[in-house]
């Protein structure tokens, strides 16, 4: 059972087409908000779309964020898809939330600009700013799915994997060790969304070495 | 840079496409899901699924058709027709749409747009909007409910502030003059309702080429265009469009190759 990729199930609203894309990858994942499973995971994964405050709510009151803590301490495969990302965040400006500190950074509205729709809603590129196994065969400005209104801002550099632009440069890929997160919704992204799951279960299981963010500029 | 999306759209009845689509070889063009397959390699950006089964006990077809596509197909498709509660909006988000259309439903209770935004989120909520133009007046349109056959009295603009303003996460416009017709969207009407809300509009309704999705994206200030016979019957290509917008400098996002899914 270490080689299962677990999806926590706290009625996130794309809980299941998360699930649906690791199956079509391959994956057969199990989807369960049991701390054992979480425990035991070959690699675990954060869903999550809709507000900030229902998120932590949810999770806390399943009992999930001791278990989330402790497996992502423990440096083990994990991966958070869009309020997934912004959960490991310090605080989320939506509804002055504060979330799971697990990464430096906030969650910011999008600044109002003229001409600049919120949610930012539909396709747009990620830049990579280094070599990663989950973004393997997948070219830097490659288009990914998005929809959110607001986006996270990190001080830490090293910390950004992908990035994209929507009125500011933001954040749209972290990573940290085996931990990957990102804003953009990879199970609605056609083929390079499903490479992107492909790979980042392949890395999980095989145990490729983590690559190292120090080079990025 | 985000790329305006390209939209086809599909009427489905008991769970079959119907309104022949011609284009590409498949062994059965009424099949939602080898249908969406299809339309998914060959670049579409998002689809919409219109359904129009009449009964409520027929719709179970719908619900096998919904949980089926969202299988096999992995960009974001969005369900409209018959949708009238948080519950039928729970039902479709949960077999695997990625957004729920609402029409009639919301002009009877324009509530049910704030308690699915509130429930769902905002990105779930798309509210469509047929309207036509009011005769002598120009630059003013009124909405029609349950499939265009009832006059409203609401104005088109406002109704779409409304929508907005109690969660709709965007707006699907359908002009009722162009509708069918292929000779252009309402250019009008697009930009006078793209101006007065700060959520994405998609444009439908009279599209015959490239040049009118150009026009509605440039001109009309949409943010994404929907189209089905210039589609289906294989008039214009989902690469062709894109090709055409591309070089006119409107961002799209490229046709993936033809690789097979890892």
């Amino acid at each position: 059972m270490r080689d299962r990729v677990v999806v926590i199930d706290y009625d996130a609203g794309n809980l299941r087409s998360v699930a649906r894309a690791l199956d079509f990858v391959g994956a057969s994942p199990l989807v369960s908000a049991e701390p054992a499973d979480i425990a035991g995971a070959g690699a675990l994964v954060l869903p999550g779309v809709g507000a900030a405050a229902d998120t932590m709510r949810n999770l806390r009151e399943r009992g999930l964020i001791e278990p989330i803590r402790d497996y992502i301490a423990a440096g083990r495969p994990f991966l958070g898809v869009c309020m997934g990302l912004q959960a490991l965040l310090e605080r989320s400006e939506e509804g002055d939330q504060e979330c799971l500190g697990i990464l430096p950074g906030d969650v910011r509205r999008f600044p109002a600009q003229p001409g600049l729709k919120v949610p930012h809603m539909g396709w747009n590129t990620i830049e990579w700013r280094y070599p990663h196994p989950v973004t393997e065969g997948i070219p830097s400005g490659s288009y990914f799915y998005f929809v959110h209104s607001y986006h996270p801002a990190t001080p830490d550099p090293a910390l950004v994997l992908g990035e994209t632009e929507y009125g500011l440069r933001f954040p749209s890929v972290l990573a940290r060790g085996y931990l990957v997160a990102t804003q953009c919704h990879p199970e609605k992204s056609g083929r390079d969304g499903l490479r992107f799951y492909a790979n980042f279960v392949r890395w999980a299981r095989d145990g490729a070495p983590v690559p190292a963010a120090a080079a990025a500029p | 840079m985000l790329t305006r999306r390209i939209i086809p759209c599909f009427d489905v009845d008991r769970g079959r496409v119907v309104k022949g689509v011609s284009f590409v070889q498949l062994r059965d063009a009424g099949d939602p899901v080898e249908l969406a397959r299809a339309y998914e390699a060959a670049g579409a950006d998002e689809l919409v699924f219109l359904d129009i089964t009449a009964s409520a006990e027929d719709r179970v077809t719908t619900y096998d058709m919904v949980a089926a596509t969202a299988e096999q197909v992995f960009i974001p498709f969005t369900v409209g027709g018959g949708i009238r509660s948080t519950a039928d909006m729970k039902i479709m988000l949960e077999l695997g749409a990625e957004k729920v259309s609402i029409n009639t439903a919301a002009i009877q209770d324009p509530d049910l747009i704030s308690s699915g935004a509130d429930r769902f989120g905002s990105q779930c909520i798309v509210v469509a909007i047929d309207a036509r133009r009011v005769e002598g007046v120009p630059g003013s349109w009124e909405v029609y409910s349950h499939g265009g056959r009832m006059p409203t009295g609401l104005d088109a603009v406002e109704w779409a502030v409304e929508a907005a303003r109690r969660g709709a996460g965007e707006l699907l416009v359908t002009s009722m003059d162009a509708d069918g017709h292929q000779q252009g969207y309402d250019i009008e009407l697009l930009r006078a309702i793209s101006d007065a809300v700060p959520v994405p509009v998609i444009a439908s309704g009279g599209a015959g080429g490239p040049e009118h999705m150009a026009a509605a994206l440039t001109e009309g200030r949409a943010d994404a265009v929907l189209a089905a016979s210039i589609f289906h019957f294989g008039t214009y290509t989902i690469r062709q469009v894109k090709e055409y917008l591309a070089a006119r400098g409107i961002p799209v996002r490229p046709v993936p190759d033809p690789e097979p899914i890892p």
